[in-house]
């Protein structure tokens, strides 16, 4: 008899694959829906051979029309479905605003809890891909915004198959950004370990000098930080946030309160973003403890940049240490 | 070519106006509506009597065994729905709502198409479809929770296959069709219905439930009551051709039926329900009608539309002609109609005292059903909430003398 694989070494994007099999295999209410996520097994390949192995019926290639896969999702979701859909890329997912924020978020406290409409919608998120224009934007703060939706970001293979299954099992909408620039890395991926529940934060490297907060594509680039920091003789703490809402909150106060100083780290732009509710929040609970104000490092105030300039516009391993001086220096 | 302005556009609305004659582009509009009209299924006229043709004998066979009860039971729910709709207004302008849709002129379209369902069926209503609600068997005082401010809806969908209220327009005919391809899934032999109007028409979100449902073969029927206005803006406004034509660029059928006339709109939909049923996938159906009042209690259509056209429209009542046709059919007597009478004004009296009875909620419910499984965010904003609360509590137990301060 073969043995069980309980552990892999998997590639992000592979991850979360095998992840929505073990979805479709577990519950025949899962569906997969969205532009070509068939035969092509999406353009990152990320619903790869499901459709073979599942049918047309269970993995869905939709008209090209955001709006129209949202808001079908939510009917097949009123009839008993658990619809998985993909957004193609995180510029697209505007079409479907709409349906995603006036009606996914809205409709079970409109029935008086009376329905419930467990829809994950799948988005490619994030830069540095050197990709064309709406290909690289992060557009998270404008859900995290909106209450009755979940906003969660994986940042490691582990973390994508693991938090697909708890977003999946999931009653409530949720919004899973997916790293694109991390689809390629590989990590382990136990299938018999859940690491823990899907909207807490992990320290994924302990300091005492300053806390790095991050999540999805950010959390490698704060560990790079990290380490180049130590050459230096600072020791920086890493918290991996993997949820944006809600947000673990106590998970970045522990870790502020220990270290008193604190930066925040995300592609999307800085003004009005996640790293703007962190830095009041925590400043609100940690007053007595922080010795410098929180810093933010992110996209500026400007359209996403063409690829040549990506680079500049994207936190790197240079401007957040500039951050981890600055905050230092106070 | 002359700029028109809008009120120059305003008696082509009136009915029988020869107004509207200069330029090339309005000649062109008028064409292509003169031209649309005939195409109508029409089993009752204005007069009440029952329409035999070549044409309509397709819808017709759907009402061939119609008793004189079920006439009866037809306009039995078009009284009744009218005069609660009317019960509703004046509770507005009692202010004991803060709103109300009125859907007066708009009865045998519901009655006719809601009628029609059969209970597995479900139906997605926009925020005016009383009569289609009256239909399923909800409560009618239930409907009125959201206009008084009390909730945002306050049924179980479950309850009677109606979906809530949807008041941003046509987002529910995606719903609608999801919903629909899951019960082809299921492999179940009901159908959907959803309910949207001549402005909802413009929306993108139809244009897409017409294209999953025709490229998934949902059982699906669009239920278009085109009554004419969208707010101040005449159907031109939203469409060059009538709007059952659409359904053709989608590659199901799409049929324009008189929506004052009942019994047609029983049929037609019983005809579409059945396509649904068979797995022939979506129909289009346009029920023509008309607003009789305004948008809502805010609207004031004097401001945008002929007194005329209104009185145009009185004379094709619903309820009088079906009226008209139980009368000279000897289907009722003097008994019935007193009946039925005394049946409304108990419906009046009853929504009147539900509403007035209804009581504020509960100020917690602001952070109830927000999420199925919690969030960490809601619960932090209750417990400051309460808190702050209970520091008015506080200090009105211990007296302001005490000085006991707040959060």
């Amino acid at each position: 008899m073969a043995e069980t694989v309980t552990s892999k070494n998997l590639a992000l994007a592979k991850a979360i694959n095998e992840s929505l099999r073990r979805a479709l295999e577990a519950d025949p209410k899962v569906l997969i829906m969205g532009e070509d996520v068939g035969k092509l097994g999406g353009v990152f390949r990320v619903t790869d051979g499901l459709q073979k192995d599942f049918g047309e019926s269970r993995v869905i290639d939709t008209p090209l029309a955001e709006s129209g896969i949202v808001g079908t999702a939510i009917g097949l979701a009123l009839r008993g479905y658990r619809p998985v859909v993909e957004i193609q890329f995180d510029g697209f997912v505007f079409p479907a605003y709409d349906q995603i924020v006036t009606q996914l978020a809205k409709m079970h406290a409109r029935s008086l809890g009376k329905v419930k409409l467990p829809v994950v919608v799948r988005i490619p998120y994030g830069g540095g891909i050197g990709a064309v224009e709406h290909h690289s934007e992060s557009p998270e703060a404008l859900f995290a915004h909106v209450s009755g939706l979940k906003i969660v970001s994986p940042s490691n293979a582990s973390d994508a198959y693991w938090m697909m299954q708890q977003a999946i099992q999931s009653d409530d909408p949720v919004i899973f950004f997916e790293p694109k620039r991390r689809y390629w890395d590989k990590g382990e991926v136990n299938f018999e370990a859940i690491p823990g529940p899907l909207h807490k934060a992990r320290v994924v490297r302990e300091g005492t000098d300053l806390t790095l907060v991050a999540y999805g594509p950010m959390v490698k680039l704060c560990q790079e930080v990290a380490a180049a920091a130590a050459e230096e003789g600072k020791n920086l703490e890493v918290l991996d946030l993997r949820s944006v809402s809600p947000m673990d909150f106590d998970a970045i106060q522990a870790s502020v309160e220990k270290t008193r100083r604190l930066v925040v780290v995300h592609e999307a732009p800085v003004f009005f973003g996640s790293g703007a509710e962190i830095a009041a929040r925590i400043t609100e609970r940690c007053f007595y403890h922080l010795e410098a104000p929180v810093l933010r490092v992110g996209g500026y105030h400007a359209p996403y940049p063409p690829a040549r300039l990506e680079e500049e516009y994207l936190p790197g391993l240079d401007r957040v240490l500039d951050a981890v001086d600055r905050a230092l220096a106070y | 070519m002359t700029v028109e302005s809008t009120a120059a556009r305003k008696p082509r609305r009136s009915a029988g106006s020869k107004a509207g004659t200069t330029g090339t582009e309005r000649t062109t509009r008028t064409t292509a509506r003169k031209s649309a009209e005939p195409e109508l299924v029409q089993l009752l006229t204005p007069e009440g009597k029952r329409v035999k043709n070549a044409k309509n004998a397709e819808y017709a066979k759907y009402v061939a065994g119609v008793t004189p009860e079920e006439l009866r039971g037809l306009y039995r729910d078009m009284v009744l729905t009218r005069r609660f709709d009317a019960e509703a207004t004046a509770l507005q302008r009692q202010g004991e709502l803060g709103l109300w849709a009125s859907l007066l002129g708009q009865e045998a379209a519901q009655i006719g198409s809601g009628r029609a369902l059969r209970d597995d069926d479900y139906v997605f209503p926009t925020y005016r479809e009383h009569g289609v609600a009256w239909c399923r068997g909800v409560d009618p005082t239930n409907l009125l929770g959201m206009f008084r401010g009390v909730n945002n809806g306050g049924w179980d969908p479950n309850g009677n296959n109606f979906h809530l209220y949807t008041i941003v327009i046509g987002s529910q005919t995606l719903h609608a069709t999801g919903y629909a391809m899951g019960v082809a899934k299921d492999g179940a032999d009901s159908a959907v219905i959803a309910y949207f109007g001549d402005g909802a028409s413009s929306q993108g979100d139809v244009a897409e439930s017409f294209t999953f449902s025709a490229v998934y073969n949902a059982p699906v029927v669009f239920f278009c009551q085109n009554n004419q206005w969208a707010i101040s803006e005449p159907t031109e406004k939203q469409t060059r051709v009538p709007l059952y034509q659409r359904a053709q660029g989608y590659g199901f059928p799409g049929v324009r039926v008189d929506g004052n006339d009942v019994l047609a709109c029983l049929a037609v939909t019983r005809w579409a329900l059945d396509r649904a049923r068979d797995g022939e996938g979506p129909t289009l159906v346009e029920a023509y009608t008309y607003r009789m009042g305004a948008h809502t209690t805010s609207d004031d259509p004097t401001k945008y539309r002929a007194d005329e056209e209104r009185e145009a429209w009185e004379a094709k009542d619903p309820i009088l002609r079906l009226r008209r046709h139980l009368e000279a059919s000897n289907h009722t007597d003097e008994g019935f109609f007193a009946e039925l009478e005394a049946e409304s004004e108990a419906l009046g009296r009853r929504v009147r005292e539900a509403v007035r009875a209804m009581p504020d909620p509960d100020r917690f419910a602001i952070f109830e059903n927000v999420y199925a499984d919690g969030h960490a965010l809601v619960d932090e904003e209750r417990a400051q909430f309460a808190a702050y609360q209970a520091s008015f509590a506080t200090e009105s137990e211990s007296g302001f003398a005490a000085g006991s301060g707040g959060n």
